[in-house]
């Protein structure tokens, strides 16, 4: 039995025993568990971003991560993708324990994210931004790319057929060719879901992919949003502000304040959560 | 045609020996520079301590002897072998990915984030360290280094020359193969970055450090990567240097010729570098040539730091360079 067997065989019991297996109205499928977070701490010299914050988040779900202003969600997806390294608590990803990962390695291991301050290579096009997030993919050695020219043009091609299939899906054909430095900000939003999808993410973590966006543009993320989770069943953790989406889009919400998390469940019982209420009155908090 | 303009053209292409050696070290510094925003003082003796090792190796020369004799009172100094080239350039090539290795290892990954100026400063270290690392391992006497390069006035130039334009033209060879390996340099880096995986993932880390690990670029292992490219151009440019003015510490100085280069074609632009290399090494000789009887003395020590200056004032990011935009 093989090691991936034999994972695949742990995740089917832990299914198994886990009853609330279910598919929702709209008849997507939601799992066990892929990513746990158990009792998460992480400071920054004395400011204390995150306190002791557990949940766990269900393959094919989409999970929103809401809160004021510096409640701390950012940091959490940091914390998830490797870019911070909590002072206590684990990471359970795929039913194992994560050792302390670096931000390639989680990447490696099939995580994808956007940026709430957007990171593209601002120096190349779309198209060759979109298709860095194929690199993980990419086999054929230095030597065999020199030399076996052949097969590595093979593979080349078969990245550059995901590549274009994901920009037909987020409908930004006609800025292929545009180096991104010129683009406005709501496209670039779009690129960088773009290149986290080109990787095939088992997860995609999203830090506020609306946030600038006018009404007509945060709906068709919104769209994309449900639709990659849709079509391809991907695990999607969301960071917003906008309580709207947040309803519309997600299937369970971690609600944090100051760090804590006060709130925990499906949007519309969070929503009545009177300590939500509280955070959202008490702390003044920018709607953009 | 006035025979001022045969001189003319003949000193500006022998102009070009000079010129491909600065571009060579110059684009050392900008691979390096765009990868990780380090500028290499030590860019020009990592091409020293490249031809030194070279000839170590191509001469059987004992790593280390002087030091070797001075404790066990031995008088080793050479295997009594002598490598054929290629295994002795293949050689020099494992010792330079070796430096970026340990570069990487024991200086970079420890000073990752830390202000440019303190990047900068641990380079200069760097660049004395090396340079009394090759004189401790391979002796500081000046060191002929012969790898089948031609040498010597092109006959068939001349000749044919001759019959065309009535003037025998003097061109090196070497200055001719010295242009024709760094252009084939040059096309082979940027196929390499274009078309294969690692080149992708060296524009990408190069473009921004945090997108890139987040579509699973290793910085370090990237860092290791363009340390050794910068050898291995720093090897290119030793080779010729030292073929054609023999092997020894002055090698290191022509880094300092690299500073003018780089003002003139942006510090990130490779282009720039080749460019900007040619402009110098070509417009130093022809400035001397024109100038050198009216201003006497030695044109060639200053001409290029002028020409950088006047580039500070009207063009400070270079020909290449993208243009600075003050943000308010
Ligand atoms: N790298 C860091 N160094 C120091 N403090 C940090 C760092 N990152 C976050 N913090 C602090 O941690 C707290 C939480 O910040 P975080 O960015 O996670 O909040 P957020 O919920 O994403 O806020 P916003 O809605 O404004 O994006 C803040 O007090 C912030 O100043
Ligand atoms: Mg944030």
């Amino acid at each position: 039995m093989s090691i991936s067997d034999a994972r695949a065989l742990q995740v089917q019991q832990m299914e198994s025993a886990d009853a609330d297996i279910f598919t929702t109205p709209d008849g997507r499928r939601i799992g066990g568990p892929i990513l746990e977070m158990r009792n998460i701490t992480l400071r920054f010299g004395g400011v204390v971003a995150i306190k002791d914050i557990s949940f766990d988040i269900r393959e094919g779900e989409i999970r929103a991560i809401i809160g004021p202003n510096g409640a701390g969600k950012s940091s959490m997806l940091n914390v998830i993708s490797g870019f911070y390294h909590p002072q206590e608590g684990e990471v359970w990803y795929r039913g194992m324990r994560r050792a302390r990962m670096r931000p390639y390695e989680v990447a490696r291991e099939g995580i994808a994210r956007t940026f709430q301050n957007i990171a593209l290579f601002e120096g190349m096009s779309v198209l060759d931004n979109i298709m860095t997030g194929r690199l993980n993919h990419m086999k054929a050695s230095i030597l065999a790319q020199a030399v076996w020219w052949g097969p590595a043009a093979r593979e080349e091609a078969e990245h550059r057929e995901k590549v274009e299939k994901v920009i037909d899906f987020l409908e930004i054909q006609h800025i292929r060719k545009t180096p991104v430095a010129r683009l406005p900000y709501g496209l670039k939003k779009r690129v960088e879901l773009a290149r986290a999808l080109a990787a095939e993410p088992k997860i995609l973590l999203l830090d506020e992919p609306m946030a600038g966006m006018n009404v007509e543009e945060k709906e068709d993320m919104s769209r994309f949003i449900l639709d990659v989770n849709d079509e391809f069943g991907t695990t999607t953790v969301l960071i917003e502000h906008d309580m709207g989406v947040v309803m519309d889009l997600s299937d369970r919400v971690v609600v944090m304040d100051y760090g804590k998390k006060i709130g925990d469940g499906p949007p519309e019982e969070v929503r009545n959560n009177q300590a939500v209420i509280d955070a959202y009155l008490g702390v003044s908090h920018d709607d953009a | 045609m006035p025979i001022e303009v045969f001189f003319a053209i003949e000193v500006a292409i022998n102009g070009l020996m000079a010129g491909v050696m600065y571009a060579l070290v110059a684009l050392g510094f900008v691979l390096i520079f765009k990868a990780s925003g380090i500028f290499n003082f030590a860019q020009g003796v990592m091409a020293l301590f490249a031809a030194l090792t070279l000839v170590g190796l191509q001469t059987g020369q004992i790593p280390f002897a002087h030091l070797i004799n001075a404790i066990f009172g031995t008088r080793m100094h050479h295997f009594g072998w002598d490598l054929p080239t290629i295994v002795a350039i293949i050689g020099t090539m494992a010792v330079m990915v070796l430096l970026a290795f340990l570069v990487e290892r024991l200086v970079l990954k420890h000073l990752v984030n830390q202000e440019p100026i303190i990047l900068f400063m641990a380079t200069i270290g760097l660049a004395y360290l090396l340079e009394g690392l090759g004189d401790v391992m391979w002796g500081a006497e000046v060191k002929q280094l012969d790898v089948g390069l031609p040498q010597g006035a092109s006959v068939w130039i001349g000749d044919t020359t001759y019959a065309l334009f009535g003037y025998d033209f003097f061109i090196d060879k070497l200055a001719l193969w010295a242009a024709g390996i760094a252009a084939v340099l040059v096309i082979g880096l940027t196929l390499f970055s274009q078309y294969t995986r690692q080149g992708r993932a060296l524009r990408a880390v190069a473009d921004d450090h945090q997108a890139a690990l987040s579509v699973g670029i290793s910085l370090r292992a990237i860092w290791v990567l363009t340390w050794s490219i910068a050898g291995f151009v720093a090897l290119v440019a030793g080779i010729m240097w030292g073929a054609s003015s023999g092997v020894q510490f002055s090698l290191s100085l022509i880094a300092l010729k690299a500073l003018p280069v780089l003002i003139l074609g942006g510090f990130t632009s490779i282009p720039g570098a080749i460019v900007g290399g040619l402009i110098i090494g070509v417009g130093e000789k022809l400035f001397d040539f024109f100038f050198q009887p009216i201003v006497g003395g030695a044109t060639e020590n200053w001409f290029a730091y002028m020409l950088a200056l006047v580039f500070l004032l009207f063009r400070p990011q270079g020909l290449f360079g993208e243009k600075i935009i003050e943000r308010v």
